[in-house]
């Protein structure tokens, strides 16, 4: 029986050092600051009208919404190159370009039918 | 009254129930009485409570692997019924004959063969022999997560039954066997066929990627030390990736089957014309799963191959570096590919031009791989055993499939054959010659290893020319016929002179049908001839990976000591410098717990996928209840695994020892 | 190569004598943040579609009202401070988690929950705002997808509280033992997820709908 527990509490030793991450505070704050900053700047472009132009604005959300990511993902989600080895980055890339595919895909697709099979019809005004 | 019939049994009626259709009738009063007959035969035996213990809790990754493929094969029996009747009825409708299935039963027969043949049957057998066999290549003990492992199985098994359920309680899809709106919608089809298709793939697809996570998560954790990646086995490799694509595409089959439920129960929008919606989005949807489905299946069947081509030849396989790098290769260019399907559905030259050339280029790995299993064999001591002649088989027929393919990828030549007979007779080339063929090696290869005893060669060498020599007679004149023009889905043609070739293929089906008795005859023969046909040493065929350095069938924990790997064919190395078994020194395991859970929650969601499909919703909801309550249950037990003792293991390899003395 | 020896000894250098199997118990690292992690992305995968049925049906009002018309920003920036809030406040409860004190992170755990709670809140009653106005998911293509992509959140991140609940009452039964530890890690990526989820969402969803 005790070397029983010898083994089980070799192997909860074992364990500990698996949980991998290392969180600050620092790190914590500085996220949340981030994405505090990046929240606002586009809730204040829309809501102020700051911009006119709608596809300008659009693109600035799209690209000031994938720069918040980034940083939800280093500090919130401790992601890195190392974590389990690598894999968590590698399934992180895989995973970001089949979301590019399906989504670009999809609407370039869609889009293409869309403009081929209604060529005489202006969507918008149907009822 | 009847609010509180509604309310416990929603739709479901009386007149659900399809009394008024002899051959279904037929049909289960033939399985009722099978069944009777089996639990008769379990309950005289006793057999409920070994049942039970070993095998319905077990979390051993061999056994669930095991379950995995009799499920597999008894879909296949109900998979191929359907085929056989749709061949009989191709064969006789011809002018005034209008064959002996009405259109609606003949819609619910192809839509459940395609259903049954790839989520039920093709799936359930990749992923059982990955489950049986990846763990031992890896030299684990397990997977990672031995209780997910046989969740995923109930939940597979609960989606199945759910198909057999539309059998006999009410109807199933009338739609194809990917239920394209606007004829899936609640408009064209009021009735619950649709139904138990959506909740028998959702419930069936929440096992396959948790088993998918689960086996990804093995391959990356759990290798034996010394094994980098690019030392793993080729099926290893394969295995991988089929996993990689099973958790980066069902979730998208998840998505969309809700986004059809939610039309169906609900009223929203989606593929709806008349609010907006759009029914070219389910179709584009469902391909950017359905085709890296298509090489979820057929990617392990490669890693069959290799394996059965490497041992079989006595060599190391040809191109190791390039095999690897064509499986992965292929993986990422199968999310690009998804548009071939409907190339007719209307987008313009520039989204068809890409698509048909990364469909194009797709097939460049692919030829890759068989050069380097014909270079395997080039030179190689090649001996014809049953699954090195499935290989070969495969080879020649697979090409045939690509070929096909390869033209169907061109846009134009798509337009004159979309949906045609050639079509069907492409991806029954591919998926027959390429997935079937491998799991029938694999199967013959990998079954001493699971039952200690090798398969009849007499029986397997029947069902293999019958299998080979049926599926041409079967396809070719559908190649012949959709060149011609004739459309997919028809139980009735008008013109006689096409005749001759359905009933060529109606014979192929025949010999296909005898394939399949000569499969079964091979179990039962092997079983009863399994002393002499005992497999002593645990490396029956002389193999390379470590399978085949424990004993058949394996023990509980697989290995009393893990392997340390050097090279590829780790097995092959061992023995060149003349490895012997360790006798003494043995340490306690840590092994899992054998748990009911999986079991209890897959019969749970059954029932869910019941009310749902017949609107009962209190039943539904309670179920859902008591899902959610069973689960957190089981997150609050801690205590999942135990040490098998140092003498047990001790006792178990001595067994072993004093069995290979008494062999040499 | 052909001159190593096959003998086996327990310390065999490497070059000279090839060890086939590790004589010591051999302790497979365990799989479930990754197992976790790769199921996020699975889950992505789920959104992804969501988001491509947005941008495809996004603007198909079918004589319904427009993004313009129903989407209140207001509402969406309190519900982003709050998803926002709830974030850090997890991340409070991992760093608590790691000095092993047990009361306050609970204590951070059961804000967190409040806040998602409050997140939750809001989108019903915006929702039920929505279909009582008779902009209900069946109203038209865009509010189908618009219902559906957020709801879905929603749905996440219902389940998110119910798991927070079983984990807190688990480790006041259990204490910060390491299994637990593991699943409050879990639960740390799938609510920091839900929270990059929602910047896609407010991004594309709120923000770019209401563009003219």
């Amino acid at each position: 029986m005790s070397a029983h527990d010898e083994l089980q509490h070799a192997h909860d030793d074992h364990d500990h050092d698996d949980l991998g991450i290392h969180a600050t505070f620092k790190g914590y704050m500085t996220g949340f600051v981030l994405a505090v900053i990046l929240t606002i700047i586009p809730f204040w472009l829309v809501m102020g009208h700051v911009i006119k132009d709608s596809s300008t604005a659009a693109v600035i959300i799209l690209g000031l919404a994938a720069v918040q990511i980034v940083v939800h993902m280093i500090y919130f989600l401790h992601m890195n190159s190392k974590s389990e080895g690598g894999w968590n980055m590698l399934a992180l890339v895989f995973t970001i370009v089949l979301v590019v595919i399906t989504l670009s895909g999809s609407i370039w697709i869609m889009y293409h039918l869309n403009h081929n099979m209604m060529p005489l019809m202006d969507t918008s005004n149907l009822p | 009254m009847p609010d509180l019939t509604k309310l416990l049994f929603g739709r479901l009626t009386l007149e659900s129930l399809p009394f008024h259709e002899p051959i279904l009738v037929g049909t289960f009063a033939v399985v009722a009485l099978g069944g009777i007959a089996l639990l008769g035969v379990i309950t005289y035996y006793r057999l409920w409570g070994y049942l039970w213990r070993e095998w319905f809790t077990s979390i051993d990754h061999k056994k669930i692997g095991i379950m995995y493929m009799i499920l597999g094969f008894v879909m296949l029996l109900r998979g191929f019924s359907d085929a056989i009747m749709m061949r009989a009825q191709q064969a006789i409708a011809f002018g005034d004959n209008m064959g002996y299935l009405p259109p609606e039963h003949y819609d619910q027969i192809f839509t459940a063969h395609g259903v049954i043949m790839i989520f039920f049957v093709a799936m359930p057998m990749v992923t059982g022999l990955m489950n049986f066999v990846m763990p031992l290549q890896i030299g684990a003990r397990d997977v990672a997560f031995p209780f997910l492992n046989n969740f995923s199985f109930w939940m597979t098994v609960a989606g199945a039954l759910l198909v057999m359920a539309s059998l006999f309680i009410g109807e199933f899809a009338r739609t194809g066997w990917l239920a394209y709106p606007p004829l899936s919608d609640i408009v064209s089809s009021p009735d619950a066929g649709v139904d138990y298709y959506i909740w028998a793939l959702q419930i069936a697809g929440v096992g396959t990627l948790l088993s998918g996570i689960n086996l990804l998560v093995t391959i990356v954790k759990m290798r034996a030390p010394g094994m980098t990646i690019m030392k793993m086995p080729v099926f290893t490799w394969t295995a991988l990736c089929t996993n990689v694509l099973i958790v980066a595409a069902f979730p998208v089959l998840t998505a969309v089957l809700a986004m059809l439920a939610l039309d169906r129960y609900v009223g929203t929008n989606f593929f709806t014309t008349a609010s907006g919606g759009n029914a070219m989005m389910y179709i584009n949807f469902i391909w950017i799963w359905g085709h890296p489905e298509v090489y979820i299946l057929v990617l392990p069947a490669f890693g069959i191959y290799s394996e059965v081509t490497a041992t079989f030849c006595r060599k190391p396989l040809f191109g190791y570096a390039s095999m690897v790098y064509a499986t992965v290769v292929i993986t990422v260019l199968s999310y690009l590919v998804w548009l071939h399907h409907f190339f007719t559905m209307g987008s313009g030259a520039s989204v068809n031009s890409f698509f048909g050339i990364t469909t194009m280029i797709i097939s460049i790995p692919t030829g890759a791989k068989i050069f380097n299993w014909l270079f395997t064999m080039y030179r190689g001591r090649v001996e014809f055993e049953i699954p090195m002649m499935w290989t070969v088989a495969f080879m020649v027929t697979f090409v045939i499939g690509g070929m096909t393919g390869v033209l169907l990828a061109v846009p134009p030549a798509d337009f004159s054959l979309h949906n045609s007979l050639f079509l069907v007779a492409h991806f029954h080339n591919v998926i027959i010659g390429g997935v079937l063929f491998g799991l029938f090696a694999g199967i013959n290869y990998w079954f001493p290893k699971a039952f200690g005893f090798r398969l009849d060669r007499f029986w397997g060498k029947c069902s293999f020319w019958l299998w080979v020599i049926g599926f041409y007679f079967a396809f070719m004149p559908l190649y012949v016929m959709g060149l011609m023009g004739v459309t997919r889905r028809l139980n009735h043609f008008d013109d006689p002179s096409l005749r001759i070739w359905t009933l060529l293929a109606a014979f192929g089906a025949f010999l296909i049908l005898l394939g399949i008795a000569c499969t079964i005859m091979q179990f039962y023969v092997s079983f009863r001839r399994r002393v002499e046909l005992r497999d002593v040493t645990g490396d029956p065929w002389h193999g390379r990976t470590l399978e085949w350095s424990t004993s058949s069938p394996p023990p509980p924990y697989n290995f009393a000591f893990t392997p340390r790997i050097h090279d590829h064919d780790a097995w092959w190395m061992m023995k060149k410098y003349r490895y012997e078994r360790p006798l003494d020194g043995f340490l306690p395991i840590h092994m899992p717990h054998n748990t009911g859970t999986g079991f209890v929650l897959g019969a749970l969601s059954f029932v869910f996928g019941f009310a749902m499909i017949w609107y009962m919703w209190l039943l539904a909801a309670l179920s859902f209840l008591a899902i959610l309550v069973v689960g957190i249950t089981h997150t609050f037990n801690y205590e999942r695994e135990y040490y098998l003792s140092a003498d047990e293991v001790r006792r178990v390899e001595q067994s072993r020892t004093e069995l290979l003395a008494s062999h040499v | 190569m052909s001159d190593m020896s096959s003998t086996m000894t327990p310390d065999g250098g490497p070059g000279e004598k090839l060890l086939f199997h590790e004589a010591r118990d051999v302790h497979t690292a365990n799989g479930t943040l990754l197992g976790f992690w790769v199921y996020l992305m699975s889950d992505c995968l789920i959104f992804a579609c969501l988001f491509a049925a947005y941008g495809v049906l996004g603007r198909e009002y079918a004589g319904g009202p427009t993004g313009a018309e129903v989407l209140e920003l207001p509402t969406v920036a309190l519900n982003t401070t709050l998803l926002l809030l709830s974030s850090i406040t997890y991340g409070f409860a991992v760093l608590e988690m790691q000095r092993d004190r047990k009361n306050p992170m609970l204590a951070w755990l059961v804000v967190t929950g409040l806040l998602g709670a409050g997140f939750l809140t809001v989108e019903l009653r915006e929702f039920a705002h929505l279909i009582a106005e008779g902009n209900g998911p069946q109203r038209s293509a865009f509010l189908t997808s618009f219902f559906s992509l957020v709801g879905t959140h929603g749905l996440h991140v219902t389940c998110g509280i119910l798991w927070l609940i079983v984990l807190m009452v688990q480790v006041m039964r259990k204490g910060l033992i390491h299994a637990n530890k593991r699943r409050l890690l879990c639960l740390s990526m799938f609510w920091h997820f839900l929270d990059v989820v929602w910047v896609g969402v407010f991004s594309f969803v709120y923000l770019m709908g209401v563009l003219p």
